[in-house]
């Protein structure tokens, strides 16, 4: 495998445009959580012109809903859910900032070319490694939709989170090109 | 007749919500292994030995091994000649399922389908029973995530199609599904019945052992062929490249109408959980 890049959270187009699909990462900073009941209510925020609960210039959204905290700790476990099913918001929130997506699984043409337009990236995490994930997270607050249980809008502080370039800004996708150098 | 406690239901399936979400069986940690040892992939090879990492700290600490702690499938065997005392069969399993997933800090997923409104306790449980001889209760309780569930298909396929046309489709339902249902993954595969049969069928071939060998040597070919057809993909563990995208695939077979030859497949993600218990 290759080095990990360390990368610091708000993201610049800078650094954005210098990572390449397959390049594993270590990110430090603040993620903020929404998954597909939080994302409705953020679209209909924007399309309301109303203010997002969250400066999302430069940030990042890890799609996950995590589970309950025992006592004395800080999260449950906290791995990556599946990314489809926020397709079909995904693009607007690129188009007023959003610099990242963490997540697992494939995205649509439509949402890897808006990450070519507005320069966005796709990270995946290790799906199913829950437990192992939450390590990384060091502080936990909900900032939005209370409500929404699981799908609350959190803001993590995290250190060395591991994640892997899925889809970079030039189009490229790791999920396409692994599968070609191994298919038989 | 003999009179089962409706206590003793809510107790097991609390007991045993938690036991899955927290441990993996140890066909499945075996198969991680030997996953491990054959990936060609170094990125495959790391997101196994994250696998068996993030197991470890599950059972350890007693926390769920994966977020989505899942939609309590429990599987029953009644024995006709048991006679449940104190409540439904029914309502032992939800409060089963309400009390392990307040207690064990487990995620509640269910909602309402239209509002989306969480029912706070992850109950209703999909509960499939099956009326058996003998006076016990086998209760098997499975709990399935969202991501993988979601790439569950079933078909009526054409009596002409045969056993190629099944390999066809549950090869293309692989490469469709692609890194969504979190590989490495256990493909169920169910044949005949109709299509909600097929669908339970599929289902239930996932709780058999992983690596283990169908009894019958014609589905047991069958199983082969596709493990290594849906391997050959390339997609690997997580999607990222790799040989060992699938660790194994189960078929059950059950007799279908002559017009008919439908198939059902569950996939099931590393996260292959269920533990069961004879009352």
């Amino acid at each position: 495998m290759s080095e990990v890049i360390k990368i610091t959270t708000p993201l610049s187009d800078e650094v954005v445009d210098s990572l390449k699909s397959g390049d594993q990462v270590s990110i430090k900073g603040i993620l903020y959580t929404a998954r597909d009941a939080a994302h409705k209510r953020l679209i209909d925020l924007l399309d309301h012109r109303d203010e997002l609960p969250f400066d999302i210039k430069g940030q990042i959204i890890y799609y996950v809903g995590p589970t309950p905290a025992k006592p004395g700790a800080i999260i449950g476990s906290a791995g990556p859910t599946t990314s489809y099913r926020m397709d079909p918001y995904a693009p607007r929130l690129m188009e007023v900032g959003m610099k990242g997506m963490i997540g697992k699984g494939n995205r649509t043409q439509s949402v890897i070319d808006a990450m070519v337009k507005y320069k966005s990236i796709y990270f995946a995490a290790i799906g199913g490694a829950g437990a192992l994930v939450a390590r990384s997270i060091k502080k936990v607050e909900i900032i939005a939709y209370e409500d929404l249980g699981p799908e609350a809008i959190r803001k993590m502080e995290v250190e060395d989170f591991q994640a892997v370039v899925v889809n970079d800004t030039y189009g490229n996708d790791v999920y396409k090109e692994g599968m070609n150098k191994y298919k038989r | 007749m003999r009179t089962v406690e409706h206590a003793s239901i809510i107790e097991a399936v609390k007991n045993l919500s938690m036991e899955a979400n927290y441990d993996l069986a140890t066909d499945v940690v075996t198969a991680f292994e030997k996953g491990k040892e054959q990936e060609e992939s170094p990125t495959g090879k790391a997101i196994f030995s994250a696998l068996l990492k993030n197991q470890n700290i599950a059972r350890d600490e007693q926390v769920p091994m994966c977020q989505d702690t899942g939609f309590s499938v429990i599987y029953v065997e009644l024995g006709q000649d048991v006679h449940i005392k104190g409540g439904s069969l029914e309502d032992s399993i939800n409060e089963g399922v309400r009390e392990g997933y307040a207690d064990g800090y487990l995620r509640k997923s269910m909602c309402e389908p239209f509002t989306r409104k969480n029912t706070g306790d992850n109950t209703p449980a999909i509960i499939i029973t099956e009326i058996v001889s003998g006076n016990k209760i086998k209760i098997v309780v499975a709990p399935k995530g969202g991501g993988s569930e979601n790439m569950s298909r079933v078909t009526m396929l054409k009596p002409a199609d045969g056993k190629e046309g099944i390999k066809e489709f549950v090869v293309n339902r692989c490469l469709e599904a692609g890194s969504n249902p979190c590989p490495p993954v256990i493909v169920g595969v169910g044949i005949g019945g109709s299509s909600e049969k097929a669908a339970i069928l599929a289902r239930k071939s996932l709780f058999r052992e992983i690596g283990s060998k169908n009894s019958d040597p014609e589905l047991s070919e069958m199983e082969a062929d596709m493990l290594k057809r849906i391997n050959d993909l390339g997609m690997g563990p997580q999607g990222l490249g790799g040989t060992q995208y699938a660790l194994a695939v189960h078929i059950e077979k059950f007799p279908c109408h002559i017009a008919q030859l439908p198939v059902g497949v569950n996939i099931c993600c590393h996260a292959a959980r269920h533990k069961e218990v004879v009352l």
